[in-house]
């Protein structure tokens, strides 16, 4: 436990020595698709009964929690192939577990922090939603999955250069078609078949339905917290694996 | 205290140690000298857990370092060769942080934090963020952190590579006073002096295996007492001799440039592999 609180301890003190920088980099791309999207498009254009801005936020609010909670893993290359910080945390008696659940929590915590900002910027745009209690869970568990996978990734990479790969492949294509900027189901049969696989097409589902305050997608929910939880193992598997 | 046992590592098909065996005794300080490349390195991060041996064993004050990896690494404290510490944090959190991580509670990370930094003369420098510091405060600072949860076994991984002269030996002169207070610490190096300076007993490694170890003194002992430096038809060959008389007599019966000096370390290594250290 105290190694856990160490790591997440290590990294909310970075988070805290670049605060404000940190603050100015997680708003300024929801703050640009809010201007481009959904201010120019989103006065007269109507998604299931909501405005376009409505209709984006919750969409924004999954992808920059995706995004957040990925960026872990380029938190962590950066200690271990820059910073050589890694080898402090191998040299430490503690368990990998211990380890990977304090990066995975710091990444849930960074999510949970974009998400807020956004909030705050869509409160200013005008735009107040149902940040209810599924909204939360909702959040969390996208950002549980993105977190794992970021911690698993991270720790399979040979070198730093890898991780541009890693944004290319994993998270640009979800963030552009998981359901952020327009709904899924007007997607052709095939394509909706194969977003069906993105867990962001599944938080994004779930977090528009709580702050529209519809029911709960429950097979949302338990999909990625399954999904959290697989990639949560793999992540604590893959810790050996950056040992030499 | 540190045992070996036909310890050895590969990296794909290259065999970076093969089969090392050595047993280090509480309180020594025990030095392993070798070229780059020679698995000085290797060793220190198989022991201390950030490297897997590929065979072998190794126990660290009694606890196996594969099966009883978590109570060995509470035994030793690790200074990298590469300077691993949080730039963007000040030398105290840093500290503190080392201090969580092996399970330490607050009052006691404060008290050793106010010990370490008298230790290494940086009091002053308790809230100053890392990156402000030079490259040998950095050292210190890694030197305070690493005996920060007060281990038994000190690894110190070419703690004065890169270092200028003074500096060296005042990082020198800390390693001896963390001897004393009885830590056992194990030192790889490439600088001669430094293993002459420090170690209680050196071992030679070349490619991977051990080919010497013993006292400096008898190391130098064995292959005499004086080196001379030849010089002659551009090239430089060096002959050893148990007294300064037979070397004077060299000289006077021989052609040639001469310089005549005291045996070192250097010259052990030489002559064990026709290699210099370096």
């Amino acid at each position: 436990m105290s190694g856990m609180l160490a790591i997440y301890q290590r990294e909310m003190l970075i988070l805290r020595k670049r605060f404000f920088r940190q603050l100015a980099a997680i708003a300024v791309s929801p703050l640009l698709y809010l201007i481009a999207f959904g201010l120019g498009m989103g006065k007269n254009l109507k998604v299931g009964g909501h405005s376009y801005l409505e209709f984006l936020i919750p969409g924004l609010v999954a992808m920059n929690s995706m995004t957040q909670a990925f960026a872990m893993s380029s938190e962590i290359n950066i200690a271990r192939f820059y910073w050589h910080i890694f080898e402090e945390f191998q040299a430490a008696p503690i368990r990998n577990l211990s380890y990977v659940s304090g990066e995975v929590l710091a990444g849930i915590t960074r999510a949970l922090i974009s998400v807020v900002v956004i909030l705050v910027i869509a409160a200013l745009s005008g735009v107040v939603l149902s940040y209810n209690i599924y909204f939360w869970l909702a959040v969390t568990l996208n950002a549980f999955v993105f977190s794992s996978l970021a911690v698993a990734l991270a720790m399979l990479v040979k070198s730093h250069s890898d991780q541009a790969l890693l944004s290319n492949f994993f998270i640009t294509p979800m963030a552009f078609l998981g359901g952020t900027f327009f709904p899924v189901d007007s997607m052709p049969e095939w394509a909706r078949y194969i977003l069906h696989f993105l867990p962001l097409t599944h938080a994004c589902k779930a977090i528009r339905a709580a702050a529209f305050g519809q029911r709960p997608v429950y097979s949302s929910f338990i999909l990625l917290a399954v999904l959290g939880a697989v990639l949560f193992v793999l992540a604590f598997k893959c810790v050996n694996r950056a040992r030499e | 205290m540190i045992r070996l046992e036909n310890l050895r590592k590969r990296y794909g098909k290259v065999e970076a140690l093969r089969g090392v065996s050595l047993h280090v005794g509480e309180g020594e300080l025990f030095s392993y000298l070798g070229p780059n490349g020679s698995g000085k390195t290797t060793t220190i991060k198989i022991l201390t857990g950030l490297a897997v041996a590929s065979s072998g064993d190794a126990w660290l004050h009694g606890f196996h370092i594969g099966k009883e990896g978590v109570q060995a690494k509470r035994q030793c404290g690790l200074v990298t060769q590469n300077i691993n510490l949080d730039n963007e944090l000040s030398v105290g959190e840093n500290l503190h942080l080392h201090g969580k991580l092996f399970q330490m509670a607050r009052k006691d990370r404060v008290r050793r934090i106010d010990e370490l930094l008298e230790y290494i003369e940086m009091t002053d420098r308790v809230g100053s963020p890392v990156k402000s510091l030079s490259g040998g405060m950095k050292r210190r600072v890694m030197i305070a952190r690493a005996l920060m949860h007060s281990p038994r076994i000190l690894f110190l991984d070419e703690p004065t590579a890169g270092l200028d002269p003074a500096i060296r030996r005042r990082i020198w002169s800390l390693v001896k006073s963390i001897q004393k207070s009885g830590t056992t610490i194990f030192l790889t190096t490439h600088y001669i002096e430094e293993a002459e300076f420090l170690a209680d007993r050196v071992a030679f490694l070349e490619k991977g295996e051990i080919v010497a170890l013993d006292t400096p003194q008898n190391l130098m002992e064995a292959i005499g007492a004086w080196a001379l430096d030849e010089v002659a038809d551009g090239g430089m060959q060096t002959f050893y001799f148990r007294d300064r008389e037979e070397a004077n007599k060299h000289i006077t019966t021989h052609a040639g440039g001469f310089s005549l000096r005291r045996v070192n370390l250097e010259d052990v290594f030489i002559s064990l592999t026709g290699k210099k250290v370096i």
